[in-house]
Parts: structure tokens; C-alpha cells; sequence
């Protein structure tokens, strides 16, 4: 089952041809890694699989997909867990698998920014969505945090779903790679 | 998810500082006696009008609240990736401002009326303006603000953009309250039905066009 598909797609920014010709397909239990160096639009290709920005030219197809990226996305002034439980109800185990339960009662303003990427990355698992795309996933994880987030990738990509992730650091396990400016 | 969306907009305002513009309306009732003088007469005349330039004013102090906040921290990207629609959003948002905003602005009206020294009649003529053109200036403020999220000095900008749309539904305000037997009010309501008809609109391209 195709999760997410481009077609010959190009991007445009601020008037300058971002990329052009990117073709892939990601299915049911698949993953890949899009790198390349700062600038070369890793990020936008994230938002543009998202939908948050329209191509220039080509297709795409997606299905229902959650995004982490670097906004975090939860009122500052809520607990935790309130504010994850904004966006999905059942957060909790989500929550334990990226090791942030004991952050429950604690207000969002208070966490660092580690922690914010928890919470983002668990906003994401607790999303019934098929295809995760995640920007730049290991920015400000310390070694367990970038563990967990591995496992629950396995775990995700065992129960059929996809994951687009962007990065220009090396993610545990095998991805293949899609690179941008090459 | 809309009701969702309404109760947290509606809480974040209630809980930030939505009492602000309601104390700028009564400081400004405050100050025109002491600009025109004690003339109880001239007071009680141009009262309603003051009034309403009072609420215009105290309408442009929370719209830097309203969408930037939301646009800076992505919530606005992932309601659109849970299937909200932008329009829905920019609904959701006018409503939880205007909660905010319009009940404690005709509250406020009250001690603002007796200040100037405004007859019951006219008081009365007041609040039914209030009430049926704040939902208007509620959505024209939720417009402003999407269409000025993320400038530099969007609070002055959106004082330019906001109170030259605003100026019609201040003529047919004031000219209600200072004679009740005219048709304004009915004009009134027509330029606030239009407001919130096109706002959501308005504030959806603007929140699409901010995605970058």
C-alpha cells in the first residue's frame, strides 16, 4: 500500500528553483531518510509531502500523515499532558514510550528543549496517522532520547505504517537515502 | 474539534489579558470629560460616539494575540493536518475573541454610560449597538490579525488596516445612538453580517499565504 508518492516534483522558494525531478514512493513498513547539506530544502520537502506548501510542478499523493517539525506545536501555559491531549486523546503511552510520563503535571513553559522534542516526536506516535514525517528528529535528543524515537520508528514501521524523516545526522538503523542537491 | 478549538482560544484569552482592552475603553471614557469639560449638555451628546472611538481603539490591543502566536508555534499547520480547514479556524478564533471581548465590553459600557453622564434611553440605544456590532469587530480583528501574523511592528500596521474598514460600522453606531428613530441600526447590523460573512475567508488565505 503506497503511504506517500512524488512524482517528478519541484519546489519553488522566494523566486529560486529549490529542487526539481524528486520521485520516490513510500509504503506500508517502509522508511527513508532525505539528506543533504543546510539549505538544500530538506525542510521544505517535509513541508511540502505535509501539504503546507504547493508544489511547482509534478504529483503528489499522500495519505493521513503527522508532522513533527521544530514548531512544537502545545500551549505553553497548559501541563504536558493537557496539551498533548489536545491533539489525541490517548497520549499516555505514548508519552512512557519517549520517556516523558513524569513530565505529565509539569507546564509546557517550563520544559526544556529536549524535552519539547519529546514531546513533539510523542505528539506524533500518539497520531493514528499511517506515514510520520519527521523534520530533523534528533535535534536536541540526548543519547536516550534518539534511542527511544528508534524504537518507536520500529515499532511503527512493523504495524505498517511509513516514515519520512529529514536530517543531516546519521538515524540508528537502516534508511535508505534520498539526497537533495546531489 | 471546532467547540474544542473555541473552549482553548477562549481559555487562552480569559486566562492572558483579556480584561486589557476593557480597562482601555474605560480609561478613554475617563479621559473625555477632562478633554470637552464638565458640560453635562455636551457630555451627554457626544457620549455614545466617544464611546464607540473608545471601543474601536480598545479593539486593535489584543491582535497581536489573536493568530501570531498560534502561526509561530505551528499549531495553526497541525490543525490543518488534522483535517481542520483554515476557514474553520478563523471561525473557531472570531468566536473565542468575541467571547472575550464583547460580553466584558458591554459590561463595561455601564459605568463608561454613567461617567459621561449618558440618559437610560440613550444607554439602552448604546448597548444594542455594542451587542450587535462587536461580533463585526471581533471578526474584523481576527482578519487584521492573520493578514498582519508574522510583520515586524503588526500592531501599528494593523491600527491602519483595522480602523479604516471599521469606519462604517462607527457612522452607523453612533448615528443609532444618537437618534433611535433612523434606519442605522438595521445598517449597522448589515455591515457586521458582512464582516463576519467574509472574515473567515479573509483570515484563511491569510493563514495559507503566511505558510512558508
Amino acid at each position: 500500500m503506497t503511504l506517500l508518492r512524488f512524482e517528478d516534483v519541484s519546489l519553488h522558494r522566494g523566486g529560486r528553483l529549490l529542487f526539481e525531478g524528486v520521485s520516490f514512493v513510500l509504503g506500508a513498513g517502509e522508511r527513508l531518510q532525505v539528506t543533504g547539506q543546510n539549505g538544500v530544502g530538506k525542510s521544505s520537502l517535509i513541508r511540502l509531502a505535509a501539504g503546507l506548501l504547493r508544489e511547482a510542478s509534478g504529483r503528489i499523493e499522500r495519505s493521513p500523515l503527522a508532522l513533527a517539525d521544530d514548531n512544537v506545536a502545545v500551549d505553553r501555559e497548559l501541563t504536558l499532558k493537557q496539551a498533548l491531549s489536545f491533539w489525541d486523546g490517548s497520549v499516555g503511552t505514548a508519552m512512557e514510550a519517549l520517556g516523558i510520563a513524569c513530565l505529565a503535571e509539569v507546564p509546557v513553559r517550563l520544559l526544556s528543549s529536549g524535552q519539547l522534542k519529546r514531546s513533539t516526536l510523542a505528539r506524533v506516535a500518539a497520531s493514528d496517522a499511517k506515514l510520520w514525517l519527521l523534520d530533523e528528529p534528533l535535534n536536541a535528543l540526548d543519547g536516550d532520547g534518539a534511542e527511544r524515537l528508534s524504537r518507536i520508528i520500529d515499532a511503527h514501521l512493523t504495524a505498517g505504517g511509513a516514515v519520512l524523516a529529514a536530517s543531516h545526522q546519521a538515524i540508528a538503523g537502516e534508511w535508505p537515502k534520498l539526497e537533495l542537491g546531489a | 474539534m471546532i467547540g474544542a478549538l473555541i473552549l482553548r482560544d477562549l481559555g487562552r484569552e480569559l486566562a492572558g489579558a483579556a480584561w486589557l482592552p476593557v480597562a482601555f475603553f474605560l480609561l478613554v471614557a475617563t479621559l473625555v470629560p477632562f478633554a470637552v469639560g464638565p458640560d453635562a449638555q455636551l457630555l451627554a451628546r457626544i457620549g455614545p460616539g466617544a464611546l464607540w472611538i473608545a471601543a474601536l481603539t480598545a479593539a486593535l490591543l489584543p491582535i497581536e494575540r489573536l493568530i501570531e502566536p498560534d502561526r509561530a508555534d505551528g499549531v495553526l499547520d497541525q490543525l490543518a493536518l488534522h483535517g481542520v480547514a483554515d476557514e474553520t479556524t478563523a471561525v473557531a478564533k472570531i468566536a473565542a475573541h468575541w467571547l472575550s471581548f464583547g460580553p466584558l465590553l458591554f459590561i463595561a459600557a455601564f459605568p463608561a454610560a454613567v461617567l459621561l453622564g449618558i440618559d437610560p434611553a440613550a444607554l439602552k440605544r448604546l448597548l444594542l449597538s455594542i451587542w450587535i456590532g462587536t461580533p463585526g469587530l471581533a471578526a474584523l480583528a481576527v482578519a487584521v490579525a492573520a493578514l498582519t501574523a508574522g510583520l515586524p511592528r503588526a500592531g501599528s500596521i494593523a491600527g491602519l488596516l483595522l480602523l479604516p474598514v471599521a469606519v462604517p460600522l462607527l457612522i452607523f453606531a453612533a448615528a443609532f445612538c444618537g437618534d433611535g428613530s433612523n434606519q442605522a441600526l438595521a445598517l449597522e447590523a448589515a455591515i457586521s453580517i458582512l464582516l463576519l460573512a467574509g472574515a473567515p475567508f479573509v483570515t484563511a488565505a491569510a493563514i495559507r499565504a503566511a505558510r512558508t
